[in-house]
C-alpha cells in the first residue's frame, strides 16, 4: 500500500476550545471515544505499524486498521477498514488522517478520509453523514464535559450502493 | 467533476430559534464571526452586508427567510479585487430539529471554476460555525485569530 496513491475525498475541519494533547487523547482513548463515537471504542497501539481497531458497543470488531503515521499530539493516520465481507476487495482500503494544529487559543482538528480509487458520492455518503456528528459531539464533550446525544439511522444511501455492488451489509 | 461548492454540517445543543437569532443578529455575530456585523433586515429582496471593524467585506441580497428554518442570501466578497470580480455566489442555512439538538447545514454554492473565494470560504466557515457552536453551547465564542486560517490575501 502506497500512501501517495490516496486522494482526499471527504474533509471535515472543526475548531475546539481545548489543547492538542486533550484532542489527541480524545481521538485515541477507548474511554473517550465511547462517549462521542456512537458508543464505539477505539483501541490503538500508538506506533507506526501498530493495530487500530474500533469495537461496537457490544464489543464486536467493526473497523480494523493499522497506524501509518503517529506524531503525538499533531498527526495520526490510520487505515480504517470496515469489516464487511467483500468491502475492501471492491472498494479498496480507507485511510483516515487527523491533523491537530493550534489556532490562537483553540485547536483546529482536520479529518481527511482518503481512498486509492474513485468512489461514488453514494458510497462516500456514509462517512459524510457520520463524521460531522462524531466530531460535533467530540467538540461538545471537550468544551462542556458532555457529548451530544445524536440519534442517527443507518446510512441508507451508502448501504443501498454497497448492496448494488454485491457487498453484504449487516 | 464534482460541482464547486462547500457543504458543512454541525450539530448544536440549542433551539432553532436561538440559532436563527445567532445567524441574523450583529450582537451575536460580532462575538463568533471575527467581530463582523450583519447588516440586513433579513426580508426577501433586502440588501445584506458583512461589515468587519467598520469595513464592508461581503455583500448580497436576501433570497429566502423562513425563520427558524431556512435562510439564504447571495454572497460576493468585495475587499479583494480577484474575489470581487467573481460572480455572486449563494449561501443557504438549513436549520432542522434533530432529537433534542439542532442540525445546521450550510451550503455555499455557485462558484466559478478555479474560484479564489471558494478556497477562502472553505477555510472561513468551519472557524465561524465552530465558534457559533461554542457560543451557543458554552456562552463563550472561540478566540481564533483570522491569520490562523491561512487564507490567501487575508493575513
Amino acid at each position: 500500500m502506497n500512501i501517495d496513491d490516496f486522494k482526499p475525498m471527504t474533509v471535515y475541519t472543526i475548531y475546539i476550545a481545548s489543547t492538542p494533547e486533550r484532542v489527541w487523547e480524545a481521538l485515541t482513548s477507548a474511554e473517550f471515544t465511547r462517549k462521542y463515537f456512537f458508543g464505539n471504542a477505539v483501541e490503538v497501539e500508538l506506533k507506526v505499524g501498530g493495530a487500530y481497531i474500533v469495537r461496537t458497543p457490544d464489543g464486536a470488531l467493526h473497523i480494523s486498521g493499522e497506524v501509518i503515521e503517529c506524531v503525538p499530539p499533531r498527526r495520526l493516520t490510520v487505515t480504517f477498514n470496515v469489516n464487511w465481507p467483500g468491502l475492501i476487495e471492491k472498494l479498496g482500503p480507507t485511510l483516515v488522517s487527523y491533523e491537530i494544529e493550534p489556532a490562537g487559543d483553540a485547536v483546529r482538528l482536520t479529518m481527511t478520509e482518503s481512498h486509492d480509487r474513485p468512489l461514488s458520492d453514494d458510497i462516500l455518503s456514509g462517512g459524510r453523514q457520520g463524521w460531522p456528528a462524531i466530531l460535533s459531539s467530540l467538540k461538545s464533550l471537550l468544551e462542556t464535559g458532555a457529548p451530544l446525544v445524536i440519534k442517527m439511522g443507518p446510512p441508507q444511501r451508502m448501504l443501498a450502493a454497497l448492496k448494488e455492488l454485491g457487498i453484504a451489509t449487516p | 467533476m464534482p460541482k464547486p461548492e462547500f457543504v458543512y454540517v454541525t450539530y448544536i445543543e440549542t433551539t432553532p430559534e436561538k440559532l436563527w437569532q445567532a445567524l441574523t443578529s450583529s450582537e451575536f455575530s460580532k462575538r463568533y464571526w471575527f467581530n463582523t456585523e450583519l447588516q440586513s433586515d433579513f426580508k426577501v429582496g433586502s440588501p445584506f452586508a458583512l461589515v468587519t471593524n467598520g469595513t464592508p467585506t461581503d455583500d448580497g441580497e436576501i433570497l429566502e427567510a423562513d425563520p427558524p428554518r431556512r435562510l439564504s442570501y447571495t454572497f460576493r466578497h468585495v475587499l479583494n479585487d480577484d474575489m470581487r470580480n467573481e460572480r455572486p455566489t449563494k449561501v443557504v442555512f438549513n436549520i432542522e430539529p434533530h432529537g433534542k439538538l439542532v442540525k445546521l447545514t450550510l451550503t455555499h454554492e455557485g462558484f466559478a471554476e478555479g474560484s479564489t473565494l471558494l478556497d477562502g470560504i472553505s477555510k472561513g466557515w468551519p472557524a465561524i460555525l465552530s465558534s457559533l457552536k461554542s457560543l451557543l453551547e458554552t456562552g463563550t465564542a472561540l478566540a481564533i485569530p483570522i491569520a490562523a486560517l491561512d487564507i490567501e490575501g487575508m493575513e
